[in-house]
């Protein structure tokens, strides 16, 4: 299985990534520039946090008209797997590939610590290794995470299961509506979420939590790609 | 045009009749000896870039004396003073870059902006290097939190480290912040930056091979920032509000992309010399690295970019514009190089090149503007020793007894009151507004002694903390320089780690005044005892002189930044304790010490007496022995005693365990003298039940003076003293009353 870790001016969480899934699950992976136009050889893109063109304008938005971005929106049509890791969040509401949007916490403040979260749907390419409602600890860093989208799009989201994570009991760290941390689109193969999971990969960074979302993207890639050897 | 905007400039002659030097901080003195320098009367362009390099923060002009004390060498170190950073071996062909600087005065008046770029200005001194930076710290002072002003000082310096680290994405792990009136109106904001870097990577600031160009990489040169280094270089005044157009204005998302591009750049093999502009920008980095090689330099000032219209030679010359760097290459590297900057989407212009002799010469519009000797610039400014004079106030404590205060008696009481104390109580309200955890390598985060982070692709990890109490050094600057240090080596051994060398950042008030100076000679003595004691030597600093406020100078504070190297990961110590049923044990001797004391100062706000005595060669053995039983296995938590002494050191360590504990001592001490005492050489440990025997016989065998003193055990902390009960509160009620202090004051 082959990943790819975007790169745009500003990613900071790219080496993060990169290095999550050499880690983790041992697969290959490239880091991708932000002018790349073919994503063709990658089984999954990961959208890397950090402060994509400064952030200067609103968070995300340069970096969801930069070239990459076309090839992201195909691999999203292709039914690749893609992950948008905090700023990736961003990039990827931005980019409408995930519906709502992210703004400003409600504390004002850049907030990072530890943060439990609940798995509300493990049926994703990339929670299939957390039992559902299990709770895991995977930290947050970020001053715009506060998931906002409106009711009509909420009841789709529920409807539809697009809900991956929310925050734990009432540890909501950003005001987030109905304490959202991660949802998917309605196929399933593409998930944002503001916590950092390439962080919570080693006991002794305090969490260990994370490394199962890479476990699941490889165990639905093999499960895919074994159906499609017998099919 | 040209002609209209050179008007404005006062001529050579009108600078010598006003004596428009004197507003740049030059002396009559320092005048004339430039005018012999040039054989010729400065013109305006010349005295600006004279007065800048002249300055005390770039030309250390009353503090090379006191420099000179330091000890600056060692098995390990391979770079000392003198370059953008130091550098200390660590082995396997890595070593650690860091540094400490200031950023003090720009961030009096314009607090965001001014402790943004002290981040950002910390961070290119270290990837000039050639280092990748893995780890910010600070140290910061401001006034009593009580004040409006302190607040709004507080947390926009806090936002403003925040918005640059976070951003750019290298971890700020670790800092201090201390509350105290001394402060007010003059905060310290010092900024500390760690990289990593192989043997054959290092860099220097060096201008080698005449003929070759010079580049100039990063934004365009704006007119903010002029004459920032003069500013840093002066009390701040009423007036100072108005020299918020010396304060420069950061963009961390630019310095990610100069840092890269550079990075790529110097990696690439290609760089002869390179040098980030800081203080006195464009100026001092193209003569500092004239100077080095030796050589001269010719800077052809209309290839500067510019990002306003019709600037001067004097305003491009002394712009302290952000983010931007100076570096030579061969010709024949020029395309290579250029190909780099404009794949990161960073500007990259050549804008001189080098010379042979010996002069920095400026052109502009065709015509030479400026003509200095580069020696003359860099290495003539004379060096001052100031009298020095011991205070009334330093004879006057000596023989105060800081113990007689009225006994304490409601110890629980008490211990809340010095944890709700700013300086003491937690500061989860400054860092959780820093990524701590970005580069995913912090593996002990901030909140301990030391912060750790690892090193990648092997089983090392670096320490590192900044440590200084103001009030020991202004009770006695000897005694408080060598605390300082020895606490700094305190902290690194508590995390596992051995101590390799320090960063000092010397922030004291005006050196004009006797008083001042004799702080920082008795402090620098202090310090540079310590580190020789200790074996860390001083590989680089910064000076901040001139800190004073209405009612005087603050606290002298050399403030320490100290790396120490884990030699395995599995030696990283915590604070908190472990385990229900692990011994406690206390290191060290406790003594009634109250001098600068965190209960006195909460008690009655009283800075006075002698501050605890500290006895260098105890220090050393105590840590070599605690450092052995950690790396050896015998110890579950480690916890260096300080403000507040021991109720507050096992306070934290059963917060920071989220368990409780139960103490038993006896002593000859009143109670409230044994448990908030701020004796020094002392440390909280625990260990499991099946070492603790060991762990005490490998100390005592040590010489080390230790003692159980009770049980790491339920969910309160209780101290009883000599069978009576003197502490008694559920650990969540001292948390509470600790972490909710800071945010309490800051609603």
């Amino acid at each position: 299985m082959k990943f790819a870790v975007l790169v745009f001016p500003g990613s900071n969480c790219d080496i993060d990534c990169y290095k999550a899934v050499e880690d983790t699950i041992g697969q290959e992976v490239d880091y991708v520039w932000h002018t790349a136009t073919d994503l063709s050889a990658y089984d999954a893109i990961l959208v890397p946090g950090g402060f994509s063109y400064g952030d200067y304008l609103r968070c995300g938005a340069m970096a969801s008209y930069a070239p990459v971005m076309n090839e992201v929106v195909k691999a999203a049509e292709q039914g690749k797997f893609i992950l948008g890791i905090c700023n990736g969040f961003q990039i990827l509401t931005e980019a409408n590939l995930l519906p709502g949007a992210l703004i400003r916490n409600t504390g004002l403040k850049f907030r990072c610590q530890q943060q439990m979260l609940e798995v509300v749907n493990n049926g994703t390419a990339f929670t299939n290794q957390y039992s559902q409602g299990e709770m895991i600890d995977i930290p947050i860093a970020h001053g715009e995470g506060n998931y906002y989208c409106d009711d009509a799009t909420l009841a789709e989201l529920k409807a539809n299961n697009q809900i991956v994570f929310r925050y734990a009991g009432d540890t909501n760290p950003n005001g987030s509506v109905e304490n959202i941390a991660g949802i998917s689109n309605k196929k399933g193969n593409v998930v944002g979420m503001m916590p950092h999971p390439e962080r919570a990969i080693d006991q002794i960074l305090g969490s260990e939590d994370g490394k199962r979302m890479f476990t699941s993207i490889l165990n639905a890639w093999r499960e895919q790609h074994g159906a499609a050897i017998n099919g | 045009m040209a002609q209209q905007l050179t008007a404005k400039e006062p001529t050579a002659e009108q600078i010598v009749e006003q004596k428009i030097y004197q507003q740049f901080g030059v002396s009559d003195y320092e005048f004339e000896l430039i005018c012999g320098f040039l054989g010729r009367k400065p013109n305006y362009t010349e005295i600006g870039v004279f007065s800048v390099m002249w300055s005390e923060h770039c030309a250390y002009k009353n503090s090379k004396p006191i420099l000179k004390k330091f000890p600056i060498t060692g098995p390990r170190v391979l770079m000392g003073p003198g370059e953008g950073a130091g550098i200390v071996d660590i082995g396997d062909n890595q070593a650690v870059v860091f540094k400490i600087e200031s950023h003090n005065h720009p961030s009096a008046v314009e607090p965001y902006q001014g402790a943004a770029t002290g981040v950002g200005g910390i961070i290119r001194d270290i990837f000039s290097m050639g280092a990748r930076p893995v780890a910010l710290l600070n140290s910061l002072r401001f006034g009593k939190l009580e004040n409006d002003r302190v607040k709004y000082l507080f947390e926009n310096v806090v936002s403003g480290i925040a918005g640059y680290g976070n951003c750019i994405g290298i971890p700020t792990v670790a800092g201090e912040v201390m509350f105290d009136e001394s402060y007010e109106g003059n905060p310290l904001v010092n900024a500390m930056c760690v990289g990593l870097i192989d043997h054959d990577k290092i860099q220097r600031g060096v201008a080698k091979g005449v003929g070759n160009p010079v580049f100039y990489v990063g934004p365009a040169t704006g007119r903010d920032g002029i004459h920032g280094a003069t500013f840093a270089s002066v009390e701040l005044t009423e007036e100072s509000e108005e020299k918020r157009t010396a304060v420069q204005v950061g963009d961390p998302f630019m310095e990610k992309l100069v840092m890269e591009s550079t990075l790529e750049l110097i990696n690439s093999g290609i760089v002869l010399g390179i040098q980030d502009m800081g203080a006195a920008g464009l100026t001092c980095s193209s003569a500092e690295m004239a100077s080095k090689a030796g050589n001269g330099l010719e800077l052809y000032l209309d290839e500067v970019p510019q990002r306003e219209t019709g600037m001067t030679p004097y305003e491009m010359m002394l712009s302290e514009s952000q983010e931007r760097m100076l570096f030579v290459v061969e010709p024949q590297h020029e395309a290579q190089a250029q190909e780099i900057f404009d794949r990161w989407g960073v500007i990259c212009k050549k804008v001189g090149k080098v010379t042979d002799d010996g002069r920095l010469r400026l052109f502009h519009q065709g015509e030479q503007v400026a003509d200095m000797p580069v020696k003359a610039l860099v290495d003539e400014c004379p060096v001052y020793e100031k009298p020095s004079q011991e205070p009334a106030y330093y004879r006057a404590n000596a023989t105060l007894d800081t113990a007689a205060f009225a006994e304490v008696t409601d110890l629980t009481g008490a211990l809340e009151k010095v944890l709700a104390s700013p300086t003491v109580a937690s500061k989860e309200w400054v860092y959780n507004q820093y990524d701590y955890m970005v580069r995913t390598s912090t593996a002990v985060q901030p909140g301990s002694d030391a912060a750790v982070v690892t090193i990648r692709g092997t089983r090392k990890g670096l320490a590192m903390t900044t440590d200084c109490n103001g009030r020991y050094v202004y009770l006695d600057p000897e005694v408080g320089g060598r605390i300082a240090v020895a606490e700094a080596a305190r902290n690194i051994v508590c995390s596992g780690a051995e101590p390799l060398a320090i960063t000092d950042n010397l922030n004291f008030g005006s050196p004009e005044k006797p008083e001042v100076f004799w702080q920082i000679e008795k402090a620098a003595d202090g310090m540079s005892e310590a580190c020789r004691v200790l074996d860390t030597p001083v590989i680089g600093g910064n000076v901040s002189l001139y800190n004073e406020n209405a009612k005087g100078a603050i606290y002298p504070t050399p403030v320490i930044g100290m790396v120490g190297l884990v030699h395995d990961v599995d030696h990283i110590t915590t604070q908190g304790f472990k385990k229900e049923g692990d011994v406690i044990i206390l290191v060290g001797d406790t003594k009634a010490e109250f001098g600068g004391s965190e209960l006195l100062y909460v008690l009655n706000g009283a800075a006075e007496g002698r501050p605890p005595a500290i006895d260098l060669a105890t220090e050393k053995n105590m840590l070599g022995a605690v450092l052995t039983a950690i790396q050896g296995g015998l110890v579950a938590s480690a916890h260096d005693l300080s403000e507040g002494g021991l109720a507050v050191a096992l306070a934290e360590s059963a917060i920071s365990g989220k368990i409780g504990a139960e103490v038993n001592v006896a002593t000859d001490l009143r109670p409230d003298h044994l448990l908030f005492s701020e004796s020094q050489t002392r440390i909280l440990l625990s260990a499991t039940p099946e070492k603790a025997a060991a762990l005490q016989a490998h100390l005592t065998e040590q010489g080390v003076v230790n003692a159980a003193i009770g049980t790491v055990k339920g969910s309160s902390l209780t101290i009883n003293v000599n069978g009576k009960s003197g502490v008694n509160a559920p650990v969540k009620q001292l948390e509470k009353v600790w972490k909710d202090a800071i945010p309490c004051l800051m609603k």
